[in-house]
C-alpha cells in the first residue's frame, strides 16, 4: 500500500517534469484540451440556458391552468379533422362557467396580432389578447406598473389596455407608459398597467412580454366579429393537484354543452402546459445531443493529439524506461507514471478551458441564455481526467510491455 | 550456499525466419562473494547471459535458481521484485536520470521497493558517501564528471544491499585513469562482502576479477580462476 503511494507521488513528479521538460510541446497539446472543454464546458452552459429560460418560460403559463380550444396543440388528428369542429362560442363559455364548480377562475380569450404604436414608435405583429378582467387571475401576472383592467371596464369594453414589459420598453423607453394613449390598430387605448418581465425570450410572441391584453369586448368590437373566431377558454385549477379533477369536470360540461351522444368524440380539446414541456424537451434534447456530439468532436481531436504526444514521449523515454524496469519498476508502475502524465496535462489545460469557459460563459450572457452550473466544474475535471485516461492508454500500455532489454539497448 | 545455480540453459531468439542461438548450453555456479568476470567476443552470448543473470530475460530452457529459487517459471512482476531487491545494475552507459540530481537517482530503486522517504534519503546519502561522493549530493548528472556519474550508479545499485552486482562494461565509457579508480572502488566493494559480475571485453579489466569466464557461441569455452589479480593502484588514493 504504501509502496502504491510512493509509486504514485513518484509517477506525479515524473510528470510534471516531463512536462517542464518539453513546455511548449506540452502547451500545445494543452492547447487542444483546453479548447474542447472549453467547448463542451460552453455548450453545457448554454443548453443549461435554454432549458432555464424555456422552463421558466413554460412555467409562466402556469402549470395548472387548462386551455378549452378548438384546436389541440399537439396532436396525431388530421388537422382538417380539428377545423371542421364546431367554434367555441361565447355562448359556450357562458354555460360552461353557470356549471363549473372547481376552477379558481375562468377567462375566455381571444387573440389577434396588430401592430401598437405610440407617437412615430411602433411594435409590429404583437399579440393582443382579449379577455375579462378575470383573465389575470389565470395567470401569475406580476406588474411593474399599474393594474390589470377592472370589471367595470372589461365588461363595458373600454379601450384600456396592459402591455407586456417588452412591448412597453419599447414603446416607452424612460418607463412611464401608464395613462398613455396608444394605437392599436387604428383604435386608441390607454395603458393602465405594465407587466413586470414574465418569461423567457426563447418563447418569442408566445412570451406575455411581447403581448397587449384589452377587454374582449373591443375585440369584438373593433377587430373580430363575435362568432367569427373560436375562443379559448382559460380555467384555472385551485391548485396543481387538483388539476386532473378540474379537467374531468371542463370535459364533462363541455361535452353536455356540445350535446355530444356518450359515442362521439370530443370536438374541442384541452390543453395544458404539460404538452408544451414535452414538446420542448423534445426539441431541446436535439440541440443538446447535436451541441454536444459537435463539440465532442473537438475534445476528441484534443484526445488524439494527447495520445501522439504521449506516444512521443514513450519513444523519447524508452531507455529510461527500460532503466526503470531494470531497477525494479513493475509493468503497473509504468502504466501508472504514464497515465499520470497525459492525466496531468488534460487536467491543466481542462481547468483553464473550464475557467475561460465560466468568463465566457458570463459574457455571452448578455446576448444568450447561459447558466453556470457547479456541475459543470465537476464535468470539467472529469471530461479532462477522462480524456488524459483514455488518450494516455495506449502509449501507457506500449512503455509497460517494452522489453527492459530491448529498452535499455535503444538508441 | 550457490547464489546463482545455472544449468543447461540455452536462449533461442526468433529473429525472421533464423532462429539464433544466443546460448546454447551453459552451466554455472556463483558463490556469495565471488568476483567474476564474464568475457568473450561480440555475439558470444556474454550479454545474452547478463540479461539472464539479471533476471531482465528468462532462459528458452535450462533452470535458473536464484537463492535456491526457480527463476524460469517467473511473472513479470517477480521479475521485478528480485531485479529490484537482489540485483544492482551498473550500465555503460550510466543510465541516470537526466533531470534528477544524485540523491533522487539513487533513491529511484527504493522508491519501486516502499520505502518510505525519510529512511529512503538516509540510505541513498549514506550509499553517495560510501561511493566517495558525498560532496556531490544534488548535483545532476551534466554536473558531474563521467567517473563521477558512474559512481551514482554504483551507489543507485548497492543502495537496496543486493545479493549480486552486475556490471556490464562500467569503464567502457571512462578514460582509463577514471576506470581505474572505478575498478577500485568495485574492489573495495567486493571486499565488503558483495557479490560481483562483470562484463567486459578488455583482459585487463577481467583481470581484476578472482575468475574468468570465458564465452564463445554462447558455450562457456573456459571457466578459469585469476591467478595474478590486478590491484589497482589507484586504490591508495580511494581507501
Amino acid at each position: 500500500m504504501t509502496s502504491m503511494f510512493l509509486e504514485l507521488r513518484e509517477g506525479l513528479t515524473i510528470a510534471w517534469w516531463a512536462i517542464r521538460a518539453n513546455k511548449i510541446r506540452a502547451i500545445l497539446t494543452m492547447l487542444g484540451i483546453f479548447i474542447g472543454v472549453t467547448a463542451v464546458v460552453l455548450m453545457s452552459t448554454a443548453i443549461k440556458g435554454i432549458d432555464n429560460s424555456l422552463q421558466q418560460g413554460v412555467s409562466s403559463l402556469g402549470s395548472d391552468v387548462l386551455y378549452i380550444d378548438k384546436w389541440a396543440w399537439f396532436s396525431n388528428e388530421e388537422w382538417w379533422r380539428m377545423r371542421n369542429r364546431r367554434n367555441i362560442e361565447m355562448n359556450d363559455y357562458y354555460r360552461f362557467k353557470d356549471l363549473v364548480k372547481l376552477p379558481l377562475a375562468i377567462a375566455p380569450v381571444s387573440n389577434t396580432v396588430q401592430t401598437i404604436k405610440y407617437g412615430d414608435r411602433k411594435v409590429e405583429m404583437v399579440f393582443l389578447n382579449g379577455s375579462t378582467s378575470d383573465y389575470v387571475k389565470t395567470t401569475n401576472f406580476d406588474f411593474s406598473a399599474g393594474r390589470f383592467y377592472s370589471d367595470i371596464e372589461s365588461d363595458g369594453a373600454r379601450n384600456v389596455a396592459v402591455i407586456g414589459s417588452e412591448i412597453s420598453s419599447k414603446l416607452f423607453p424612460r418607463g412611464d407608459a401608464i395613462d398613455k394613449t396608444i394605437k392599436i390598430g387604428p383604435v386608441n387605448y390607454k395603458v393602465v398597467g405594465v407587466l413586470a418581465e414574465q418569461g423567457s425570450t426563447l418563447l418569442g410572441a408566445f412570451n406575455p412580454d411581447n403581448q397587449v391584453f384589452v377587454p374582449l369586448g373591443t375585440i369584438f368590437k373593433y377587430f373580430a366579429s363575435r362568432n367569427m373566431r373560436s375562443i379559448t377558454i382559460n380555467v384555472r385549477a385551485a391548485n396543481p393537484e387538483m388539476l386532473e379533477a378540474t379537467k374531468d369536470e371542463a370535459e364533462g360540461i363541455m361535452r353536455k354543452i356540445r350535446g355530444l351522444a356518450h359515442n362521439e368524440p370530443n370536438d374541442f380539446s384541452i390543453n395544458q402546459q404539460e404538452g408544451l414541456t414535452s414538446f420542448l424537451d423534445s426539441i431541446t434534447i436535439i440541440i443538446k445531443i447535436a451541441g454536444l456530439f459537435i463539440t465532442g468532436l473537438s475534445l476528441f481531436v484534443g484526445a488524439v493529439g494527447i495520445m501522439n504526444i504521449m506516444f512521443v514521449s514513450v519513444k523519447e523515454r524508452t531507455r529510461e524506461i527500460g532503466l526503470r524496469k531494470a531497477i525494479g519498476a513493475k509493468r503497473r508502475t509504468i502504466l501508472t507514471q504514464f497515465l499520470l502524465e497525459s492525466s496531468v496535462i488534460c487536467l491543466i489545460g481542462g481547468i483553464i478551458g473550464l475557467i475561460a469557459a465560466i468568463l465566457l460563459s458570463f459574457m455571452l450572457n448578455q446576448f444568450f441564455p447561459t447558466s453556470v452550473q457547479y456541475d459543470v466544474v465537476i464535468l470539467a475535471i472529469v471530461i479532462s481526467l477522462l480524456t488524459g485516461v483514455v488518450s494516455g492508454l495506449a502509449p501507457a500500455y506500449t512503455a509497460a510491455k517494452l522489453d527492459p532489454v530491448d529498452a535499455l539497448r535503444y538508441e | 550456499m550457490n547464489i546463482i545455480n545455472i544449468e543447461h540453459i540455452a536462449k533461442i531468439y526468433q529473429v525472421g525466419m533464423e532462429q539464433v542461438h544466443a546460448l546454447r548450453d551453459v552451466s554455472l555456479k556463483i558463490d556469495k562473494n565471488e568476483y567474476v568476470a564474464i568475457m568473450g567476443p561480440s555475439g558470444s552470448g556474454k550479454s545474452t547471459l547478463m540479461n539472464m543473470l539479471g533476471c531482465l530475460d528468462t532462459p528458452t530452457s535450462g533452470v535458473y535458481d536464484f537463492k535456491g529459487v526457480s527463476v524460469s517459471e517467473m511473472t513479470d512482476n517477480e521479475l521485478a521484485r528480485i531485479r529490484n531487491k537482489e540485483i544492482g545494475f551498473v550500465f555503460q552507459t550510466f543510465n541516470l536520470l537526466a533531470r534528477s540530481d544524485a540523491v533522487h537517482n539513487v533513491e529511484l530503486p527504493l522508491i519501486y521497493a516502499g520505502v518510505p522517504s525519510a529512511e529512503r534519503k538516509e540510505r541513498a546519502r549514506q550509499a553517495l558517501i560510501d561511493v566517495g561522493l558525498g560532496d556531490r549530493m544534488h548535483h545532476k548528472p551534466n554536473e558531474l564528471s563521467g567517473g563521477q556519474r558512474q559512481r551514482v550508479a554504483i551507489a543507485r545499485a548497492l543502495v537496496t544491499k543486493p545479493a549480486i552486482i552486475l556490471a556490464d562494461e562500467p569503464t567502457g565509457n571512462l578514460d582509463s585513469k577514471t576506470g581505474e579508480e572505478i575498478m577500485a572502488l568495485f574492489l573495495e566493494i567486493h571486499e565488503k562482502g558483495n557479490t560481483i559480475i562483470l562484463v567486459t571485453h578488455e583482459e585487463y579489466i577481467a583481470e581484476h576479477a578472482m575468475r574468468i569466464l570465458r564465452l564463445r557461441d554462447g558455450l562457456i569455452e573456459k571457466d578459469e580462476l585469476v591467478e595474478r589479480r590486478f590491484i589497482p593502484k589507484a586504490r591508495e588514493t580511494i581507501l
